[in-house]
């Protein structure tokens, strides 16, 4: 070559050349890559405003203050000790009464409806609560601060937001709102029901822990069930099974699994356990199951992983000290593995946590208001929630989608940190 | 074993020297091994004398470690490795698929190439042995099977005040003398070493040395080695392999001043390895 092209510079020069190409190129890579890394930050940022943003509001809610009184002859009780009157005690009249004395204007009867609906009917069930525990509030009166309805409580927040939202408020409900508003006797509180009650078809009432039991339900049931089958799985196909083609028939669609979409397993689910076992519909037991089909492969593939990184090293060490395969397993391979294999369970948890489409095959996606207590109790999942309250024509539930995507995003963050600390805790112990 | 004609050829040379021993701890009768078509290791015939050193030099790749593995049935964990031939141990056929390798491999011990410490704290590291085999049934027991193990490695010195510390935290040389006190610690018959010094510096080399010297009061001892000055300090026999057959085996005093054969000649006088 050197013949062949007679060069006028030394190779040192050339080297100092080809240098500033070389730094150039370098750093367009370094700035790709940090491109991607801003790219991907900034999504999330907004993604996060976004849903931080239209879901906040969620998290306090409208109360009226009205003067009430719990007169024994509008409850219809004569004894609030009793818990059969203060069942049929007519809270309802009592709240009733305390709007039209508010405003003493209001008579024709589709006014008094207008009027007694800007109150949530809730309102009546915590006056009921507050008397059974102050039985002495009986004959008294007092003021109360008592749950708006939705409706009312949109158009409240979004007055503050310089941005009146009308929706099924009429003007006469606004003339009234207004004075209350003017006259300080319409506040927001934090919305303690937001996180203490199940679904309700009334937005001011809807809350998230009945979907969040629901999704803990599940979770656990999945996780019982396939972290040691997957576990298991993994060991025998590294350690046990034979290379033959069998077991690379059995690898190659287990592979394949992990690729079938999730809805798929839903069908099958729906198919095995409700149609042939005759399991119960809309129960985190049969969700449990089908999610635990779904995120089996992930866990086998990753734990598999795990396995096969343990260096050869030390099972010559264990084998060569006269370890049984059971013992190397337990003692070395399981111990050095299980970081790696909790990743991956946890990777496939947080899959199973944002499922919808299969659990919807199984029936989770019932209106349920009651907070399950078992497995085999009707329920619904965090993602199914907010696919129903994203679907709901009121607006109250257009904040309670988000608010509810910022219970998932919690619990996922919750999840991944038990990860972390579980992953540094068992690698601390080596 | 069908040898094909490709490999009777290469089977020329017959083991030179004094194979067999008075009092043999191992003998080694016919063996050939072989890693799917390739042969390793062509009808070696060897015994291994009771308290004896005996080292296995050599080119890289003529089997040395395979040979060593066969001793204690780790060829088993290589799917393609098959072993024919005979190893006695005392009375014990060794290559026998009946036999139970767990008893056999707490009486043939083994310390690998590179130190390879599980990771656990010292003590662990060295009371596995007895634990997996019931050594010792109460604790004071085991602390002392500890102690011993680690005071005949030459390291309960050095470790005596971090036995709960992880046994990789020790530098190399330390790690390789840990890996011979839980070696060492199920009290075996028979101790394979695999090039036990090729990652450690002259002076941890020279501690390990000192050692197998020592053991080899109790023990009987077989080591591979790229050194021949460990093969001349250590052993009192040396075995020279060449392409899978055992080419001369004498006593090592012989084998580097006067070999018997043309091959361990070149050998050891640094013309091929
Ligand atoms: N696991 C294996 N699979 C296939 N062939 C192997 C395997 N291990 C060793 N061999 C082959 O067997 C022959 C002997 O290898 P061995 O490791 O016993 O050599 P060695 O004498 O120990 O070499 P070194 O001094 O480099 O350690 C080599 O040709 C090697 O390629
Ligand atoms: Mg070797």
């Amino acid at each position: 070559m050197n013949n062949a092209q007679p060069q006028k510079n030394s190779p040192a020069e050339r080297v100092q050349q080809s240098l500033k190409k070389r730094y150039r190129a370098e750093a367009r890579f370094r700035a790709f890559g940090a491109f991607s890394v801003i790219l991907g930050l900034a999504a999330l940022l907004v993604l996060f405003v976004k849903i931080i943003s239209s879901g906040i509001g969620a998290f306090q809610q409208t109360y009226i203050k009205l003067d009430l009184a719990y007169d024994e002859s509008v409850l219809g009780i004569s004894d609030p000790r009793d818990e059969d009157q203060l069942a049929v005690a007519n809270f309802e009249g009592a709240i009733r009464a305390a709007l039209l004395t508010r405003f003493p204007s209001v008579t024709a009867r589709s006014d008094k409806r207008a009027l007694y609906s800007m109150v949530s009917i809730a309102a009546a069930f915590e006056l009921q609560d507050e008397l059974r525990h102050a039985p002495d509030l009986l004959n008294k009166r007092r003021q109360y601060w008592l749950l708006a309805d939705d409706d009312l409580d949109t158009y409240f927040k979004s007055l503050k937001a310089g941005d009146p939202y009308l929706g099924r408020v009429s003007p006469q409900q606004v003339e009234w709102i207004t004075s209350l508003i003017e006259a300080g006797e319409v506040r927001k509180q934090f919305n303690r029901r937001f996180f203490t009650s199940g679904d309700s078809a009334e937005a001011e009432m809807a809350g998230i822990l009945g979907a969040l039991i629901g999704s803990l339900l599940t979770l656990a049931v999945t996780l019982v069930l396939s972290f040691p089958i997957g576990v298991g799985a993994a060991i025998y196909l590294e350690e046990y099974a034979p290379a033959n083609k069998f077991t690379d028939f059995i690898e190659v669609n287990i592979n394949n699994l992990a690729a079938v979409p999730s809805v798929i397993f839903g069908l099958l689910g729906l198919a095995i356990f409700l149609n042939m076992f005759g399991m119960p519909r809309s129960v985190p037991l049969v969700g449990g199951l089908v999610l635990t089909l779904m995120t089996l492969p992930t866990i086998i593939i990753s734990s598999r992983a795990a396995i096969k990184s343990v260096p050869q090293s030390i099972r010559d060490a264990a084998l060569g000290m006269g370890a049984s395969k059971m013992q190397l397993i337990l003692h070395h391979v399981l111990p050095l593995a299980m970081p790696g294999m909790l990743t991956g369970a946890i990777i496939g948890m947080a899959q199973a946590l944002g499922e919808t489409a299969p659990l919807l095959m199984i029936g989770m996606v019932a209106f349920i208001v009651d907070i399950p207590g078992s497995i085999d109790d009707p329920a619904t999942v965090l993602p199914v929630q907010i696919f129903l309250w994203a679907d709901s024509p009121e607006r109250a539930f257009v904040e309670r989608t988000s608010a509810a995507i910022m219970v998932l995003l919690g619990f996922l963050i919750a999840m991944n940190a038990l990860a972390i600390w579980l992953r540094q805790h068992l690698e601390k112990r080596w | 074993m069908n040898l094909s004609p490709d490999d009777r050829a290469e089977l020329k040379y017959k083991t030179v020297g004094e194979k067999f021993s008075e009092t043999p701890k191992l003998k080694i009768r016919g063996l050939n091994v072989s890693y799917a078509e390739k042969q390793a290791i062509f009808d070696v015939n060897l015994d291994i004398g009771s308290n004896e050193v005996i080292a296995m030099i050599g080119p890289s790749g003529c089997g040395k470690s395979t040979f060593l593995r066969c001793i204690n049935r780790m060829n088993d964990t290589v799917d393609s490795c098959r072993v024919e031939g005979s190893i006695q141990l005392d009375d014990m056929e060794i290559c026998d698929d009946k036999v139970d390798v767990v008893p056999l491999r707490a009486r043939v011990g083994m310390v690998f190439q590179k130190p390879n410490p599980f990771p656990k704290s010292i003590y662990d590291n060295v009371a596995y042995g007895p634990r997996i085999h019931g050594l010792a049934s109460r604790r004071s027991e085991l602390d002392g099977l500890v102690e011993t193990s680690l005071r005949r490695a030459g390291l309960w010195d050095e470790v005596k005040d971090r036995l709960l510390q992880p046994g990789t935290s020790l530098s190399g040389g330390q790690q390789q003398r840990l890996c011979i006190a839980r070696t060492i610690a199920v009290s075996p018959e028979v101790i394979l070493m695999d090039e036990p010094c090729s990652s450690l510096d002259p002076i941890a080399t020279a501690k390990i040395e000192e050692l197998i010297a020592e053991l080899s009061e109790n023990f009987t001892i077989a080591i591979v080695t790229h050194s021949m000055q460990q093969a001349a300090r250590v052993s009192r026999r040396t075995a020279y392999f060449h392409l899978g057959q055992l080419i001369e085996v004498n006593d090592t005093q012989h084998v580097f001043t006067n070999p018997d054969h043309q091959l361990t000649e070149a050998y050891i006088t640094g013309r091929f390895g």
